[in-house]
């Protein structure tokens, strides 16, 4: 049915720092219809002055949880994101459109197995998604690769760990593209490849369905790799993230 | 609804030197309407064009980079409501060009065209008189591609919009057509100080 | 940076009132069928300019101006939820 889509107030609940540089906000958004794992909302930021911003951010939080939550990495230049990680805090108020994006979601009953392909912050609408297969108990096949630049910049990584050890279907590997520190056992250490790609996610006879999020650079790059291992580009969902850490 | 404690990039100026509802910018943000062409040097060439499409006037790279130069530091205002002061520039003034070709505007306005397909209209009266530049040089460098290098237009005292990257070439008109930001929506003339953003404003 | 269709869902959104990102699109220059989620998207803060990906033609625009919004579509097929009345 078509409606028009209304900016609402929500409050912030919590605010937690994941890794050095990201930060998790927690939300409570009365009237708030529902979503999908994989959509986003835009917030608008005014001050006092008038001066608007406006970007958008993925849900990490899956439909079936109470509040929505977001991710957002601190850019030293970024006017919006060095806000919602420096002044943001409990109690404040934020407008926000949402849920938005029908293209980039998954939902259990469109099965798998999933291939997710993910560079730093992209990794947000895939936690909504492996959320959400975790609360339906669903045992969908799905391969996550997470590229980061250094180990610290690993989000969510102790809940992924966890996901990981179910043994479930759920498979889970990192790249670890700037760090020239030794990395543990099974951390890839250089940029995403074919090898990488053909090692850690299903083959294209598996016919998975396939999304990459991330930096634009990260998306296309990667998005060519998985063309040209032969997944079928209808096959291959992408989004690209600002520098902001979010779409916009 | 205000958002408290946010307080963005921009900030109100003197309303004598920034025009109404601007706010001013150290940054320089990047806006574009495609992705960013790469011509090369040795194929770039920039050109007058008559009304009926014939050409005036060519030149390519090299010839264009020697003609006479001028250095203008202005004031830049977006649509968008970002300013940013006192920007350098260097590259041949549109008086330059034409006398250079030797030719007198053939009608009152002209369509600026762009690589990428990229057009803007303007009247030659707010070319004329050391208005507007085509400009190489910004702040002592090369102009960067992202910021529209190898050239662009420059006409400051209009919506920087106008102000049209990558171009390539002038094309004389008899009337005001508009071009790809004035056909949705945009102000035909686009004077900051009248806050000419939107057609009807 | 570019971005994608993704990003404009909220203006399509506004304008269309629908989610637009799932629709299909067929580039007028090439002929390639995408999801408007797919396009690649230019324009920032003066409108919303949707490009194929393969060519990056023109597929769609939206600007939003004083007197209302300015809608350009070349290419666009899109199927809305109320749709033809089927044999009952």
């Amino acid at each position: 049915m078509a409606s028009s889509i209304p900016w609402r107030t929500g409050e912030v609940k919590e605010v937690v720092w994941e890794t050095p540089r990201v930060k998790s906000i927690m939300l409570a958004v009365p009237g708030w219809p529902g979503h999908l794992a994989g959509q986003h909302v835009d917030l608008r930021l005014t001050a006092e002055n008038g001066y608007q911003a406006q970007r958008s951010y993925s849900l990490a939080t899956p439909p079936e949880q109470q509040g929505i939550a977001l991710a957002v990495e601190r850019l030293r230049d970024g006017e919006v994101s060095t806000f919602l990680t420096d002044e943001l805090r409990p109690g404040d108020q934020l407008e926000l459109r949402g849920p938005l994006g029908g293209y980039f979601t998954w939902e259990v009953k469109q099965g798998g197995p999933l291939a997710l392909v993910s560079g730093g912050s992209g990794v947000v609408p895939f936690m909504a998604m492996i959320r959400h297969r975790a609360a339906r108990a669903s045992d969908v096949p799905v391969d996550l690769l997470c590229s980061w630049r250094t180990l610290e910049d690993i989000i969510f990584r102790d809940e992924l760990a966890r996901l990981a050890e179910r043994t479930d279907g759920f498979r889970l590997s990192h790249a670890i593209t700037r760090s020239a520190s030794p990395l543990p056992p099974g951390v890839y250490g250089r940029r995403i490849d074919r090898a990488m790609l053909l090692e850690s996610l299903p083959r294209p006879e598996a016919k998975p369905l396939v999304y990459v999020c991330g930096p634009t650079p990260m998306v296309e790059s990667v998005a060519n790799l998985l063309v040209s291992v032969g997944h079928p580009p209808e096959r291959v969902k992408t989004e690209r993230f600002g520098a902001t850490g979010g779409a916009s | 609804m205000i958002t408290r404690g946010f307080k963005g990039r921009g900030e109100r100026a003197d309303p004598s030197r920034v025009p109404p509802g601007q706010y001013v910018t150290s940054d320089f943000p990047v806006l574009s309407a495609g992705p960013t062409p790469h011509t090369p040097l040795e194929q770039w060439s920039f050109t007058i064009r008559d009304t009926d499409g014939s050409d005036l006037a060519s030149w390519k790279w090299k010839e264009f980079v020697a003609l006479p130069q001028t250095e203008l530091t202005v004031d830049i205002h977006c649509v968008t409501k970002w300013s940013k002061l006192d920007t350098r520039w260097k590259g041949v003034t549109f008086d330059a060009l034409m006398e250079q070709a030797g030719i007198e505007p053939p009608a009152s306005y002209l369509m600026a065209f762009s690589d990428g397909g990229y057009t803007t209209n303007l009247p030659v009266d707010d070319l004329t008189d050391g208005q507007a530049l085509v400009a190489w040089e910004y702040d002592g460098s090369a102009l960067e591609a992202e910021h529209g290098g190898p050239a662009r237009l420059l006409v400051p005292h209009l919506y920087f919009w106008k102000s049209a990257k990558w171009v390539r070439g002038l094309s004389f008109m008899e009337e005001d057509e508009p071009g790809f930001w004035e056909t949705h929506g945009y102000h035909l003339r686009g004077d900051p100080w009248k806050e000419e953003r939107y057609s009807g404003d | 940076m570019n971005l994608d269709g993704n990003a404009a869902a909220g203006v399509l959104r506004e304008v269309f009132t629908e989610e637009m990102t799932t629709s299909e699109c067929r580039c007028e220059s090439c002929h390639r069928l995408s999801a408007l989620g797919q396009l690649l998207m230019y324009g920032g803060a003066m409108g919303v300019v949707l490009r194929c990906p393969s060519c990056t033609a023109i597929v769609l625009r939206v600007t939003s101006a004083r007197r209302g919004w300015f809608v350009e579509m070349r290419g666009v097929i899109h199927v809305t939820q109320a749709g033809p009345v089927a044999d009952s």
